[in-house]
């Protein structure tokens, strides 16, 4: 697949999507070495058991509250909101091919591009397995 | 152990394994979770939730440089991204009744299957013979050769997508990139050149990953304090080996590389054995 009259060429596709890819993994990386960064400052002899597992406590397992410590700049929140930025960042790729396959009106793959991106949803935005 | 000693191993162990992992070519996801819990103690559900994040890392990260060269094909990852994704999700609702012996058990034996698998291949026979569902679908297409753009023809999708369910399981169960797995999906069952079927993979990785991810967060599988090394480590390492051998792919390094899957596969079997997890 070299090109198609609607849209941009899949070969311009694939340095936006690279481009995008980039800047997200930057922006988390960023984050969470500012979090790490400030947790060793402020706890560096903290202690943690973490060979038993005791499961995160619940503003570091939903998105809304993880958002809301980490406005409240607590160290941990803003490595978990680094994390949560990783974590969407695939998620940005398949919307942005979503509109790809739209623009190029390949509907079998706008359809195919949905259900993953659904699917990517349940899970992030909590739904139960 | 305090928590800066701990993010400093830690931190070290993530960037040799993401620097062996890019100058092998065999990412180095698949090695954290031994490390974390056989080295670190730390428990097997932080180590999967911690190297799941770093699989996404790496896996964006080296997609950015792989698809300027124009090998991965979008409509391919894309199509067989359905089934890692659902893999994904069934993987990670498997990690709440499957028994932590049983998984370590699991680990090992894919780390050797992995060392196995990883050893120099030739690649298969190209097929030409155009097959009706792959051109249904649009999946047909060309990478850039030596002497030009060569085509290529893509067959059994039903086979390849069985496969991708089994390695998106996989990767929810274990963190891991299952890479092995998907890049023997496309390449000896859908005869999609090596080429392709590697940069294609790694672009299914990350969204791959990040389908169980979103579970483990709210499981509460991840664990800043353990991910946050392992994620930093493992890109930084990953950068870093991409950007000192570009393509250069030490024989050597790979043959040390599968020595080392292999050891850490064994001392997962073992440890699981003894009942350690």
């Amino acid at each position: 697949m070299t090109g198609s009259k609607h849209g941009w060429t899949d070969r311009q596709v694939d340095q936006i999507i690279g481009n995008l890819l980039r800047i997200g993994v930057t922006a988390s990386a960023l984050v969470v070495l500012t979090g790490g960064v400030a947790f060793l400052i402020f706890h560096p002899g903290a202690t943690e058991n973490l060979r038993v597992f005791s499961g995160e406590p619940a503003e570091l397992r939903n998105v809304p509250a993880i958002i809301k410590g980490s406005l409240a700049l607590h160290s941990v929140q803003i490595i978990q909101v680094g994390l949560l930025l990783l974590i969407i960042t695939p998620v940005a790729r398949v919307i942005f091919s979503v509109a790809v396959f739209a623009l190029q009106r390949d509907r079998t793959y706008v359809v195919v591009t949905l259900i993953v991106l659904s699917l990517l949803l349940y899970s992030i935005l909590g739904g139960r397995v | 152990m305090s928590s800066l000693e701990f993010c400093l191993w830690t931190g070290l162990g993530s960037v040799a394994a993401g620097l062996l992992g890019s100058l092998t070519g065999l990412g180095g996801g698949v090695v954290i979770v031994p490390l974390l819990t056989l080295v670190m103690g730390v428990d097997l559900h932080y180590a999967i939730g911690a190297s799941l994040v770093s699989v996404i890392a790496t896996s964006s990260g080296a997609a950015a440089a792989y698809v300027k060269e124009g090998f991965s094909n979008i409509r391919i990852g894309m199509f067989l991204e359905m089934a890692t994704t659902m893999g994904a999700l069934f993987g990670a609702g498997l990690v709440a009744v499957v028994p932590a012996t049983a998984v370590a058990v699991i680990f090992g034996l894919v780390l050797i299957y992995s060392a196995w698998v990883s050893k120099d291949s030739g690649s298969t026979a190209s097929d030409s013979s155009p097959d009706p569902l792959a051109a249904r679908l649009g999946m047909d297409g060309s990478y850039p050769g030596i002497e030009g753009p060569v085509t290529y023809n893509v067959h059994a999708i039903p086979t390849g997508f069985s496969l991708m369910f089994v390695a998106g399981t996989l990767s929810g169960l274990l963190g891991i990139g299952s890479g092995a797995v998907k890049v023997l999906a496309m390449d000896r069952a859908m005869h999609v050149p090596f080429k392709v079927s590697t940069t294609t993979s790694n672009f299914m990785i990350g969204v791959t990953a990040a389908a169980s991810a979103g579970v483990y967060l709210h499981r509460g599988y991840i664990d800043p304090l353990v991910s946050m090394p392992v994620m930093l480590g493992v890109l930084f390492g990953s950068v870093v080996g991409a950007r000192i051998l570009m393509n250069t792919r030490t024989k050597s390094l790979r043959q040390i590389f599968r020595l080392i899957l292999l050891v850490l596969g064994m001392e997962m079997l073992y440890n699981a054995a003894r009942g350690s997890f």
